[in-house]
C-alpha cells in the first residue's frame, strides 16, 4: 500500500519526503507558538499554528522545509503561521540551502484573522520572489486533502517548480466560492469530476502550470523533489517575459474553451475522457508531448 | 472617489493616458521633474487573467523602456474574478506572474508605490498594491478580505460577537485603519493628494526588504509576526 499524500498529516508528509532521520524542527509544538486571535474568538488552537517548519536533507542535500496541516482550519494562513514561513524564507536567504521545499495544503487566508493573514500572504509572495532573485530554489509539493487555493495558490505559482498528484487541487477561488457567487450553472462544486478536471493535477500539468505529475504516494513526491533539486534557480527578466508570452498565448488560444476537455483535445489528447483512468506514469507518457510548455 | 476625480487631484501639472478600458488604465503623470508610470484599476474591477496580463505588460514595458521610473498602482478592485473559465486557465498563475513582474521591476531599481482609492479586496490586491514598497490608501477607501456577515457565516462565529471584537481588534474586520495598524498601509491620505504623492516619491527608497512586520509590531496591530519570524531565524 502506497503512503498516500492525500490521506497523511502535514508531519507524516514532511517526514516521508525528506531523508529519514534528518528533520530538525523550528518552533515545534512544545514551544507553544499558537494564534492569540483564535483564542480571543474561543476557537481551538494548534501549538504549531497549522504549519511544521525546519531543516532537513533531501537526497543528501541541505534543505529548509515546511508543511501545512490542511486538517487544522483548512491549513489557512494566519499571523503566526505566516510569520513562521516568512522566518523560514529569511533563514534560507542567510543559509542558502539547496532548496526550500513547501508542502502546501491550504485554502489561503485564515478568516478568523483575515487582515493579518492577507498581509502575511503578501509578505510571503514578496519573500519567495526576493529569495528567488538571490538564487534560492523553491519546490512546491501539492497533494494534500485541503488543496491549494487563494493566497496559497499564489504562493505556489511563485515557486520555481511544482509537483502535483492528480488528487491535489490548485486554483485561486475554490469551486464552492464561485458557486455561491454565480450559481450552480457557473460551477457545480458537487460535481467531483468537474472539480478535478478544472483544478486537478492532470489539467494543471497539461496547460503547463506545474512541472511534474506524480502518483498520490509520498515516495513519488520525494523522488520528484530530488530530481528537481538540479533545476537551475533564479528569476530573470527573460524568465518573466517568456512566462508572459506563454500566458498570453494560453489566454487567447483557449478564450472559447468551456471545459478542460476542450483544451486537452486542442492540445492533441486523442481521447480526453480516458485521462482520469490513467496512472500517473501512463498519463505523463501520453501527455508530455502534448503539454503546453513554459 | 473615482478615476476621473483622482487623476487631476494627484497630477495637477500633467497626466497623459496611454491606454484605457472600463476597468483598467495606464498612463504617465508628472510630479515636479519626475515622470511616474501609473497602472490602475477602476470601477471596482474584477481581476481576471486579462487584467493581470494588462498590468504585467505595462510593468514589463516600463522596465524595458524607462529604467528606474517610479511605478504607481492606483487601485479600485473587488477582488479576483470568480469564474470557472479564469480558474480553468489558471488564474492564480496569471496573478502570480504579475507579482513576479513587479518584483523584477523593484529589483531593477523601480520604486513601487500603491494607492487604494476605492476598494481593495483580497486576491485583487495581493499581487498589485500589496507588492509595493510603500502602500497608501485614501481615508474613505476600503481594504478587506470579506465583510463581517459573510465571515460570521463561514466561521460559524455569531455576527454580534465578531462586531464586538472588531471594536477592540484590528485583525479581522474591514478598514483602512486596521491595515494601518497591521503595518501594511504606510499612511492614510486625505485633502491635498498631490502633496502626499510628492512626499511619497521624495521618500520612496531604493528597493529594500519588506518593513511591514516591524511597522505592525510598532503600531500594535501585529505583535507576534516579527518576534516569531525572528525566532525562526535564530532557532538553533
Amino acid at each position: 500500500m502506497a503512503n498516500s499524500y492525500f490521506d497523511s498529516s502535514a508531519r507524516e508528509r514532511l517526514l516521508a519526503t525528506v531523508d529519514a532521520g534528518t528533520f530538525h524542527e523550528f518552533l515545534p509544538p512544545s514551544a507553544r507558538v499558537a494564534s492569540p486571535h483564535l483564542r480571543q474568538l474561543d476557537q481551538p488552537v494548534a501549538f504549531d499554528d497549522g504549519i511544521v517548519i525546519g531543516s532537513a536533507r533531501l537526497g543528501g542535500q541541505p534543505i529548509l522545509v515546511a508543511a501545512q496541516e490542511g486538517g487544522f482550519l483548512g491549513g489557512a494562513i494566519g499571523e503566526v503561521h505566516g510569520a513562521k514561513l516568512v522566518g523560514l524564507i529569511d533563514r534560507a536567504r542567510v543559509e542558502k540551502p539547496a532548496a526550500v521545499v513547501l508542502i502546501l495544503d491550504s485554502g489561503g487566508v485564515r478568516l478568523h484573522e483575515a487582515n493579518a493573514g492577507l498581509v502575511a500572504v503578501s509578505e510571503l509572495i514578496r519573500a519567495v520572489l526576493a529569495a528567488r532573485l538571490e538564487g534560492i530554489r523553491f519546490i512546491g509539493l501539492i497533494g494534500g486533502a485541503g488543496g491549494c487555493f487563494g493566497g496559497t495558490g499564489l504562493i505556489a505559482r511563485c515557486c520555481d517548480v511544482l509537483v502535483m498528484s492528480e488528487e491535489g487541487r490548485l486554483a485561486m477561488s475554490g469551486p464552492e466560492v464561485i458557486e455561491t457567487v454565480h450559481g450552480v450553472e457557473e460551477f457545480d462544486s458537487r460535481d467531483r469530476a468537474l472539480v478535478w478536471r478544472v483544478t486537478g493535477g492532470k489539467h494543471r500539468y497539461l496547460i503547463g502550470e506545474i512541472d511534474e505529475l506524480v502518483e498520490d504516494d509520498a515516495a513519488a513526491f520525494r523522488d520528484a523533489a530530488i530530481r528537481l533539486l538540479s533545476v537551475p534557480g533564479g528569476l530573470s527578466l527573460a524568465d518573466v517575459e517568456r512566462e508572459h508570452a506563454q500566458l498570453q498565448r494560453r489566454w487567447t488560444r483557449f478564450a472559447e474553451a468551456e471545459d478542460p476537455t476542450d483544451i486537452w483535445r486542442a492540445l492533441g489528447v486523442a481521447d480526453p475522457a480516458q485521462l482520469s483512468m490513467l496512472t500517473a506514469a501512463e498519463f505523463v507518457a501520453l501527455a508530455a508531448p502534448c503539454r503546453s510548455h513554459s | 472617489m473615482n478615476r476621473e476625480q483622482l487623476l487631476p487631484a494627484l497630477f495637477p501639472s500633467g497626466w497623459t493616458e496611454q491606454s484605457s478600458t472600463a476597468h483598467a488604465f495606464t498612463g504617465t503623470g508628472q510630479v515636479g521633474d519626475t515622470t511616474v508610470q501609473v497602472i490602475g484599476s477602476s470601477d471596482a474591477a474584477e481581476v481576471g487573467g486579462d487584467l493581470a496580463l494588462f498590468m504585467a505588460r505595462s510593468v514589463l514595458d516600463t522596465v524595458r523602456d524607462h529604467p528606474r521610473r517610479p511605478i504607481l498602482f492606483l487601485l479600485d478592485t473587488q477582488g479576483q474574478r470568480l469564474r470557472r473559465h479564469d480558474e480553468m486557465l489558471g488564474l492564480n498563475g496569471y496573478m502570480a506572474h504579475l507579482a513576479k513582474c513587479v518584483e523584477i521591476a523593484r529589483h531593477r531599481g523601480h520604486p513601487i508605490i500603491s494607492l487604494v482609492y476605492g476598494q481593495a479586496v483580497s486576491g485583487g490586491y495581493l499581487t498589485t498594491g500589496m507588492m509595493a514598497d510603500a502602500c497608501y490608501a485614501l481615508a474613505d477607501a476600503e481594504i478587506k478580505v470579506m465583510n463581517l456577515p459573510a465571515m460570521a457565516r463561514i466561521t460559524k462565529i455569531p455576527l454580534k460577537r465578531l462586531e464586538e471584537l472588531a471594536a477592540q481588534s484590528p485583525v479581522f474586520s474591514p478598514g483602512v485603519d486596521n491595515y494601518f495598524r497591521m503595518g501594511h498601509v504606510l499612511e492614510v491620505w486625505s485633502d491635498d493628494l498631490a502633496a502626499h504623492l510628492q512626499q511619497a516619491l521624495a521618500t520612496a527608497s531604493i528597493p529594500q526588504d519588506d518593513q511591514r512586520m516591524r511597522l505592525g509590531q510598532d503600531r500594535g496591530g501585529r505583535k507576534l509576526a516579527r518576534p516569531v519570524a525572528l525566532r525562526v531565524l535564530a532557532h538553533a
